[in-house]
C-alpha cells in the first residue's frame, strides 16, 4: 500500500462512522452541535496519532500475550494528557464535552487501529493510518454535528441562519441523533456503491 | 510478529516499563497545567459573580463562607462588599429537585433580598427545553422574569402552583427546581446578615425600581 492510500482508506473507504460504525457512543452523544463534534473529533484523531505511533515504535518491546494491557497503557496515558491539557486551555468546551473525553479510551476505533494496523506496520505508515483513520472520525464528527445543529436549532456553527421557532428540536436530543446518522449512512453507501 | 518471547520475566518487565514511562509523562503533564486549571475554574467563578452582582470591590471568593441548612445540602455565599458595607451577596445553591439531577445556581441579591441577576453554573436539564433557565427567566415577558422581585418575605412559585411566575414552556419540572434553588439563596444569606431589617418590609413596592438597576448587568 502506498501513502496516499493508507491516508485516504481511513477518510472515505473505511470511515471509522460511516463504514465501519465504530465508536458509535461519542458519536451519538457528543455531536449536537459542530463546535462539539469537531471537538471531539479532533480530541480522538489526536489520540489515535500518538497511540499507532507509540505501539508502532514499541512493538518490538511488548510480548504478544500482554499486548492488549499494554496498548491500553498507552491510550489511557494519551487520553488523559488530553483531557488535562483540554481542562486547562479550553475550559469551555471541556465543559461541553465533559464525561465524553474519558470515554476515548474505550472507543473501539483507537484499540482496534493499534491492534489491526500499527502492531504491524512500521512507524510512518502507523502514523499515516492514524491520520486518515482520526480525520475521517472528526469529518464523520463534524458533518453529523453541522446536520443535526442546523436541523434542530438553525444555525452553522452557532451563526443563524434561520430561526429556531423553525426548527425541529428532536435532531438535537438522541432521537435525532440516530435518524441523522442512519441518513448519513444511507447516502454514504448509495455514494459508495454506485 | 513481536520479537520478544512471551515469558514472564519479559511480559511483567514490559508492562512495567511502559507504566512507568508513561506515568512519569502524565505526572509531568500534570504539574504543568495544575495551575492553568485553577485559574481557569477560578476565572469562570469570578466572571459569574461578577454577572450577578456588580460594583464591589472586594474579593468574594477570598471571603465567601458555608451554611449547611439541610444535610447534604450546603449554601455557599459570597459576600460582595463595597469599601467595609455590605452591599449584597452572590448565592451559590442547588436543587436535585431537577428534570436530570442537580442544578446549581449562582444568586445575585442585594441587602434587602431584591433579585440583581442569576447564573446558573451546572445542569443537565434537557437541550432545548429545561436548558432555556438561563435566558427565561431574565427575559420580560408576561410573568416570566424573577429580576428585581424581592425574596426578603416571600418565595417565588410558579403561576400552576399558586404563584406568580411563569414557568418554561414544557419545561415544568425544571422551572420549579429553578425556583427551589433560587428561594434557599435568600433563606441562607438573611438567617444572619440582615436580620433585624427584615422588618422593614416596604421593600417590597420599591423592587420594581432596583430592577433598573439589574436590568443594566443583566442585559443578555
Amino acid at each position: 500500500m502506498n501513502a496516499v492510500k493508507i491516508l485516504t482508506n481511513g477518510i472515505l473507504k473505511e470511515n471509522p462512522v460511516f463504514v465501519l460504525l465504530l465508536g458509535m457512543c461519542p458519536v451519538l452523544g457528543t455531536t449536537t452541535s459542530a463546535i462539539n463534534g469537531l471537538a471531539m473529533g479532533l480530541a480522538t484523531a489526536f489520540v489515535l496519532v500518538c497511540s499507532n505511533m507509540v505501539v508502532s515504535s514499541m512493538k518490538n518491546l511488548i510480548p504478544d500475550k500482554v499486548r492488549i494491557p499494554a496498548f491500553i497503557v498507552i491510550i489511557a496515558s494519551f487520553v488523559t494528557l488530553v483531557q488535562m491539557l483540554m481542562e486547562a486551555y479550553l475550559p469551555a468546551l471541556y465543559e461541553s464535552l465533559g464525561l465524553f473525553i474519558p470515554l476515548i479510551v474505550v472507543n473501539c476505533i483507537v484499540l482496534g487501529r493499534a491492534e489491526a494496523f500499527a502492531a504491524k506496520n512500521k512507524l510512518f505508515p502507523s502514523f499515516l493510518d492514524g491520520l486518515g483513520m482520526g480525520m475521517g472520525f472528526a469529518f464523520a464528527l463534524t458533518t453529523l454535528g453541522v446536520v443535526r445543529e442546523f436541523l434542530g436549532t438553525g444555525k452553522f456553527f452557532n451563526i443563524e441562519i434561520y430561526s429556531e421557532q423553525y426548527a425541529s428540536l428532536i435532531f438535537v436530543l438522541a432521537p435525532g441523533a440516530f435518524i441523522a446518522l442512519g441518513y448519513l449512512i444511507a447516502i454514504i453507501n448509495k455514494k459508495q456503491v454506485s | 510478529m513481536a520479537e520478544l518471547e512471551s515469558t514472564f520475566k519479559n511480559m511483567f518487565l514490559s508492562l512495567v516499563l511502559i507504566c512507568i514511562t508513561f506515568g512519569a509523562i502524565l505526572a509531568g503533564v500534570n504539574e504543568l497545567t495544575k495551575d492553568p486549571i485553577a485559574l481557569a475554574k477560578k476565572t469562570k467563578l469570578e466572571n459569574a459573580i461578577r454577572d450577578v452582582i456588580s460594583d464591589f470591590d472586594n474579593d468574594p471568593v477570598l471571603e465567601m463562607y458555608k451554611k449547611g441548612i439541610a444535610p447534604n445540602d450546603t449554601i455557599i455565599i459570597y459576600p460582595a462588599k463595597k469599601g467595609d458595607n455590605l452591599i449584597g451577596a452572590a448565592v451559590e445553591t442547588q436543587t436535585m429537585r431537577g428534570f436530570s439531577g442537580e442544578i446549581r445556581i449562582l444568586t445575585g441579591l442585594d441587602n434587602e433580598g431584591n433579585i440583581l441577576n442569576y447564573a446558573v453554573l451546572h445542569h443537565a436539564e434537557t437541550p432545548g427545553l429545561g436548558d432555556k433557565m438561563n435566558p427565561w427567566f431574565k427575559t420580560d415577558k408576561n410573568n416570566q422574569n424573577i429580576i428585581g422581585k424581592n425574596l426578603s418575605q416571600k418565595t417565588l412559585k410558579l403561576s400552576k402552583d399558586g404563584g406568580e411566575i411563569d414557568a418554561i414552556t414544557a419545561a415544568t419540572i425544571t422551572s420549579r427546581a429553578f425556583l427551589d434553588a433560587v428561594n434557599k439563596s435568600s433563606s441562607a444569606f438573611f438567617d444572619k446578615s440582615t436580620d433585624a431589617d427584615s422588618g422593614a418590609t416596604s421593600n417590597d413596592g420599591t423592587s420594581g425600581a432596583t430592577s433598573t438597576d439589574a436590568d443594566s448587568g443583566a442585559t443578555n
